[in-house]
């Protein structure tokens, strides 16, 4: 498996009225062909913004990707101004996107056929019958009936559920290297999003797609995922395979999380506190407000980066690190 | 693939999941007509159309036929509302009217339309100081009176149907940039936008394809409001000569012409008033209509 992308050293910056928000800050990872990564974190941790950073998305005003290289299939995608040429070349062609909200995700003016033509002809040299085949083929593979019909239907004809098997399909037409689902499931029920978990990982199985996958639930992680890239206050904390992450969570973060997975029956525990500010942000630890195994020597150390471990396992605990003698 | 389509029951599964569809048709029908006055308006525009389409079938006389032996004549008898003071058919004139005013109104509101639109969508995508540039301009040209701008456009250009069309339509072309700019700026949020970008599609595939059929609606209802507001401007410049030239049949001049007389035959400026008051008031019901029934926040529903 060759190496797909490699992030070093992402920042993101908003400018607001109040400062400047480090939405995502010295963030670097990497993505393997057909390797399926997760990313995990709670609301605002930046794990979106760090992938629409990648994919040129951010807008700008008022934000702004400041440092760091992403390289992908070989070129450096940050080198590219947004919406130039060379970056839309990229989009929906090689590396494409399924977004949180089904509901809103698609034109509503436009039909489903038309909008699955739109992306074969922007990025395939092919005429619109055979982009209206195609769609009618890909319709199928993600599971809807009457696929000849429903291609002549609009949005609002369909149901969250089926909105998001067109947007996966649609994610899938050009045959990309790799799909950024975000928070793809999220907005739906617990059986539809089932369904379309599966659905996704037999289709990334079936084409050999890298997939990233941003939630903020582990338990869709830990069933679909090899690695997982946990995200706190614009920072990857912790990094490794599912089975030692699961195992052995280095970070008091990520065993806070572990804990927030609910199971029937037992009372559903939280992690107490709010996530930091991230203007402003002291050079310390950002979870030691929320920390449960904190000691004085969290208060005065700066913060220590991803470190790695053993195996493939890293984490920026600076306690772990200092246990693990390094 | 096999679990979706081989497994019966993922397959009934998701048949349910469909929603029954909604007949778009028959809800913009009913929401239409809902309102007794839009129906009203509806079946006036329907018969000025009429008028306007058999003007020659229906009239009685030629409307430029002068019959200086019965000038200024009462209402009643061979001339069923009168004759003006060079002997035209009064009624006569007021059926051609109909068709200079619902030609010029179309006309004019489509101008406008089409201007403001390509204007408005240029500075939505511009962002940044040409956006401003733009706007700031449109503003300017709002706080011209719109009259005091049509007669100096009119008097620019040369009497007769184009120049009023072209100026009426100049007066108009504000308020189409400034509601397609607001759309712009609003629907360019959507996450549709984003999705479209993410899939790699160029700014101006972008507006060509999703944010311009997503604006149709109120430029539809903003279209249908401005005909009667241009009918209104075209009749106020033929009023004051400005607009289109004699003899040809139009409402305001018929109504300036038949001033002169208001005290001993008020009918010659009454009815061509009554026939442009009927003729907004009914864009206007319409353009209400549209309005209710193309309402986005309705679509898909039964109510």
């Amino acid at each position: 498996m060759g190496r797909l992308l490699t992030v070093t050293g992402l920042s993101t910056e908003f400018r607001t009225e109040r400062g400047v928000v480090k939405a995502v800050d010295n963030v670097s990872y990497h993505v393997d062909e057909s390797e399926i990564i997760g990313l995990v974190g709670e609301s605002g941790c930046g794990k979106s913004v760090s992938q629409l950073s990648i994919m040129r998305l951010i807008p700008d005003p008022p934000g702004r990707v400041v440092a760091g290289t992403a390289v992908f299939d070989g070129v450096d995608l940050l080198q590219f101004k947004r919406d130039s040429s060379e970056i839309c070349e990229i989009r929906g062609n090689k590396m494409s996107m399924v977004f949180q909200e089904p509901m809103t995700s698609l034109n509503p003016a436009m039909t489903i056929g038309r909008q699955m033509a739109e992306v074969m002809l922007v990025h395939m040299n092919i005429d619109k019958n055979e982009a209206r085949e195609r769609a009618e083929n890909m319709l199928m593979q993600v599971g809807i009936p009457d696929p000849g019909k429903r291609l002549d239907d609009y949005p609002h004809q369909l149901s969250g559920g089926m909105r998001q098997r067109v947007m996966v399909g649609m994610s899938m037409l050009c045959d990309p290297k790799m799909i950024i689902a975000d928070e793809a499931t999220t907005a739906l029920d617990a059986t539809i999003q089932a369904q379309l978990l599966e659905l996704m990982y037999e289709m990334v199985n079936k084409y050999h797609t890298a997939l990233i996958m941003v939630t903020h639930n582990l338990g869709i992680v830990a069933r679909y995922a090899h690695r997982i890239n946990v995200m706190y206050a614009g920072r990857i904390i912790e990094s490794g395979t599912v089975k030692a992450i699961w195992a052995n969570p280095m970070h008091p973060y990520t065993e806070g999380l572990l804990s927030c997975v609910p199971k029937l029956g037992e009372k559903l525990l939280s992690i107490k506190g709010m996530p930091p500010s991230l203007i402003n942000r002291p050079p310390t630890c950002a979870f030691l407000s929320r920390c449960r195994y904190r000691n004085s020597g969290c208060f005065s150390e700066p913060a220590r980066e991803l470190t790695h471990v053993e195996g493939q396992h890293s984490t920026a605990c600076n306690r772990r690190l200092e246990a693990a003698g390094l | 693939m096999d679990i979706d389509i081989a497994n019966k029951d993922d397959f009934e599964l998701l048949e349910e999941e469909l929603l029954p569809p909604v007949n778009e048709v028959k809800r913009f029908i009913r929401v239409f007509f809902r309102r007794k006055i839009v129906v009203v308006g509806f079946i006036l525009v329907i018969i000025f159309l009429f008028i306007a389409a058999f003007a020659g079938l229906i009239s009685p006389y030629d409307p430029y036929e002068q019959d200086l032996y019965n000038v200024l004549s009462d209402p009643g008898g061979a001339h069923l509302l009168g004759t003006d003071a060079l002997g035209r058919d009064l009624f006569s004139r007021l059926i051609y009217g109909t068709r200079t005013a619902l030609a010029v109104g179309a006309s004019t509101a489509l101008v406008a339309a089409a201007i403001g639109t390509v204007i408005g969508l240029i500075a939505g995508f511009a962002e940044g100081p040409a956006q401003t540039i733009i706007m700031r301009l449109t503003d300017a040209m709002m706080a011209i009176p719109s009259l005091i701008l049509q007669i100096i456009i009119a008097s620019i250009l040369k009497a007769g149907v184009p120049g009023v069309v072209f100026a009426v339509a100049i007066s108009l072309v504000p308020g189409f940039i400034r509601l397609t700019n607001g759309q712009v700026l609003s629907l360019k949020q959507n996450d549709y936008v984003l999705a479209a970008r993410s899939m790699g599609s160029s700014r101006i595939r972008i507006a060509i394809f999703h944010i311009l059929p997503n604006c149709l609606s109120p430029l539809i209802v903003q279209i249908t409001m401005m005909m009667g507001i241009a009918i209104l401007a075209e009749a106020s410049l033929s009023f004051l000569g400005m607009g289109i030239l004699p003899p040809t049949a139009a409402w305001g001049s018929m109504a300036y012409d038949g001033y002169r007389y208001l005290t001993t035959q008020p009918l010659l400026s009454i009815a061509p008033g009554l026939a442009i008051m009927f003729l907004v008031f009914s864009f206007s019901m319409i353009g209400d209509g549209l309005r209710d029934a193309l309402d986005p926040k309705l679509r898909g529903t039964t109510s």
